[in-house]
């Protein structure tokens, strides 16, 4: 897997395999660099022993960055603003599955929400704070099916299922306030355009889908439409993300496909 | 990547070659009175295929196989094939071998890209081993073999969740990633497109556990059901019937993994250098030492435990063509296209000298005369081989 990290003082590009993980700072890729010493600094931190795989890639609290494993546990790295002093500072250890996926909050957390999600194979979620130090304020148990991808937004979390569901829980409280029978197989991907609330999914089944997600702050009512529908032809969509915080644009990559699709 | 993926890959590429082997075996045979010396008959199918499905399932092949690993190396698992179809008295030419692999694995990988739920490519797998033992069904020795490795899978697999049943079919579709090779009956059946990709369908029943897409349901903040509302999409699918059994016996519903081939439709493949990107395959072509260490170790010990009929004094060596004529099979050993030749592992003894000598001694013993180009007689392999001897 592999994700951008956006931290207040600088963008990060973390990388996980089964070797372990590996944080990149964001350089200027426009720049050649030429033959000679490596212009990039690189810090690669094994997994625990019981860990086969790292999955599930955010940055969190302004100055962690969070790598789930497949264990189940949750590695919090400490990143300095400046230099490449890469140090594990937690390891959360709620999950009892691998972790699929990890996502931050992205819009305006109301109060007590939390602000950071993690999802594992069994379907569990958990809220977290990340202010002082990382607090788990509410677990959802798994109801049978994988949570293959997460989102949190305004306090709403998103989540993609195995089962093609797609359900918006309540962060503060936990409560599930939609239920969508999204796609008619595994969930590969969702991604969250922040200043819209537009959320889009991938999946197995070849479609991918834009959402509207809304909250109504003073009835808090939370909402979900569907805005569109795209077929990518016999194409199994593993990845989908929009191309920028509006969500006018999107790409998607398939398997056994070498291209980048545009919408 | 998932560790327990082996066992998976190797039953059901066996099953499939099993299904092409039958396939072509009855297709060439002949009545068992009216059959010269050199020509198949239903006799010499029936041995055939026990000898292979029993050595398929010997006992120290299925444990080693059933330990946790990683998946093997391409030109690995191809030379475990080669010998799997080399153990019992019939002969495959290199080039239909290389067609006979190409079918396989692209039977496979259709079934496990078109797998309904990650768990169901253990249906396929048990849809395999349902039709095996029909294959051997009067041998009840044999029968046992299967058998037992069925109650393994049950065993290692029922247990398993989703999550790792989706890791396991990505170690399969990353193992199969970029192969493209056209199969004439796929292309038939309307399943592969002329440029090599498989038709996805985006209408039929929707898998077990998953509902037919189009409903939206809104909480409100107490739990209970304010708002429903549909979207529609291009898709057409309907609710399953029932969920396929995971046991010993019973009716799998999914058709994947059942038997696709009859005697009268010819297996066919089209050559194409249908990969997009020959960069990454002939990355593959030019490693020098194409077996890690531990590969090589393992190898040798499973081909050390593979009991190699070879064919005794008296007895005639059979071969077996899967193009429909020998000048076809001629034709498609010399066209095959570069990057789609499958550099078949000449093992290399390692540099310890105990591991040499022994290595060394298996290979002897499993040593097969390659059959002399364009030699159509049943009988001369037999000659060549006791030549060498």
């Amino acid at each position: 897997q592999a994700a951008w990290c956006e931290l207040p003082s600088r963008v990060l590009l973390v990388l996980t395999s089964q070797r372990g993980v590996q944080v990149r700072p964001g350089g200027d890729w426009g720049v050649p660099r030429g033959v000679g010493p490596s212009p990039w600094v690189t810090q690669t931190c094994s997994l625990p022993a019981h860990s086969v795989f790292a999955r599930g890639i955010a940055a969190a609290g302004g100055r962690f960055i969070c790598v789930g494993t497949s264990s189940g546990a949750v590695l919090v790295f400490d990143i300095p603003p400046k230099g490449t002093n890469v140090t594990l500072s937690e390891v959360l250890e709620q999950h009892r599955d691998p972790i699929t996926d990890i996502a931050a909050e992205q819009g305006q957390a109301p109060d007590g929400a939390g602000d950071l999600v993690t999802a594992d194979d069994s379907g569990t979620l958990c809220l977290w704070s990340t202010e002082e130090e990382f607090t788990l304020l509410g677990k959802i148990p798994g109801s049978g099916s994988t949570c293959s991808s997460v989102t949190l937004w305004n306090g709403i979390v998103a989540a993609g299922y195995g089962n093609g569901q797609i359900r918006l829980w309540e962060a503060g409280s936990g409560r599930i306030r939609a239920q969508v029978s999204a796609h008619a197989r595994w969930i590969y991907a969702l991604d969250l355009a922040p200043l819209t609330g537009k959320l889009l999914s991938g999946a197995e089944d070849s479609f991918v889908h834009v959402w509207k997600l809304s909250r109504n702050p003073d009835t808090d009512d939370i909402e979900i439409q569907h805005c569109h529908a795209e077929c990518v032809t016999d194409t199994q969509v593993c990845g989908a993300r929009f191309c920028d915080p509006t969500g006018d644009t999107f790409a998607v990559t398939g398997y056994d496909l070498s291209e980048i699709l545009c919408y | 990547m998932s560790a327990r993926t082996l066992p998976l890959l190797f039953l059901n590429l066996g099953g499939e070659m099993l299904y092409i082997l039958d396939q072509r075996l009855r297709a060439q045979s002949i009545p068992g009175e009216k059959a010269r010396k050199d020509e198949w008959t239903d006799v010499d199918r029936k041995r055939v295929m026990n000898d292979i499905i029993s050595t398929m399932f010997n006992k120290k092949f299925m444990e080693e196989l059933f330990k946790p690993q990683d998946l093997y190396s391409k030109k690995a698992l191809r030379t475990v094939y080669d010998r799997l179809a080399h153990a019992s008295i019939m002969r495959l030419n290199q080039a239909s071998m290389d067609k006979l692999y190409d079918l396989m694995t692209m039977a496979f990988k259709y079934q496990v890209l078109l797998c309904p739920r990650p768990r169901d490519i253990l249906l396929v797998t048990f849809n395999h081993l349902d039709a095996i033992k029909d294959f051997i069904s009067d041998s009840p020795g044999i029968l046992n073999q299967v058998d037992e490795t069925f109650r393994q899978l049950i065993e290692t697999y029922n247990c398993l969740s989703d999550g790792e049943f989706q890791l396991i079919r990505q170690t399969l579709l990353i193992f199969f990633q970029d192969m493209h090779i056209r199969v004439s009956i796929f292309l038939k059946d309307k399943v592969q497109n002329s440029n090599g990709r498989f038709v996805l369908p985006i209408s039929g029943p929707v898998p077990w556990g998953t509902e037919v897409p189009g409903l939206i349901r809104i909480f409100n903040h107490k739990g209970v059901e304010v708002k429903r509302a549909e979207f529609t999409t291009a898709g057409n699918y309907v609710t399953p019937q029932r969920e396929g059994s995971f046991e010993l016996y019973g009716d799998r519903v999914l058709k994947l993994g059942t038997n696709m081939y009859s005697v009268t439709r010819p297996v066919e493949t089209h050559m194409s250098g249908s990969s997009k990107n020959p960069a990454s395959q002939a990355k593959e072509n030019i490693v020098p030492n194409p077996l890690a260490k531990e590969e090589l170790n393992f190898l040798a010990r499973l081909l050390g435990g593979l009991d190699i009929q070879k064919p005794a004094g008296g007895e005639t060596g059979f071969r077996l063509n899967l193009f429909t004529s020998d000048e076809e099979e001629e034709h498609a050993a010399q066209t095959r296209p570069e990057e789609l030749s499958y550099k078949v592992i000449n093992i290399e003894a390692t540099q310890e000298p105990g591991r040499r000598a022994e290595l060394s001694r298996i290979l002897g013993e499993l040593e097969v005369a390659e059959p002399r180009p364009g030699s159509a007689e049943k009988g001369e392999d037999l000659l060549a081989l006791m030549d060498e001897l």
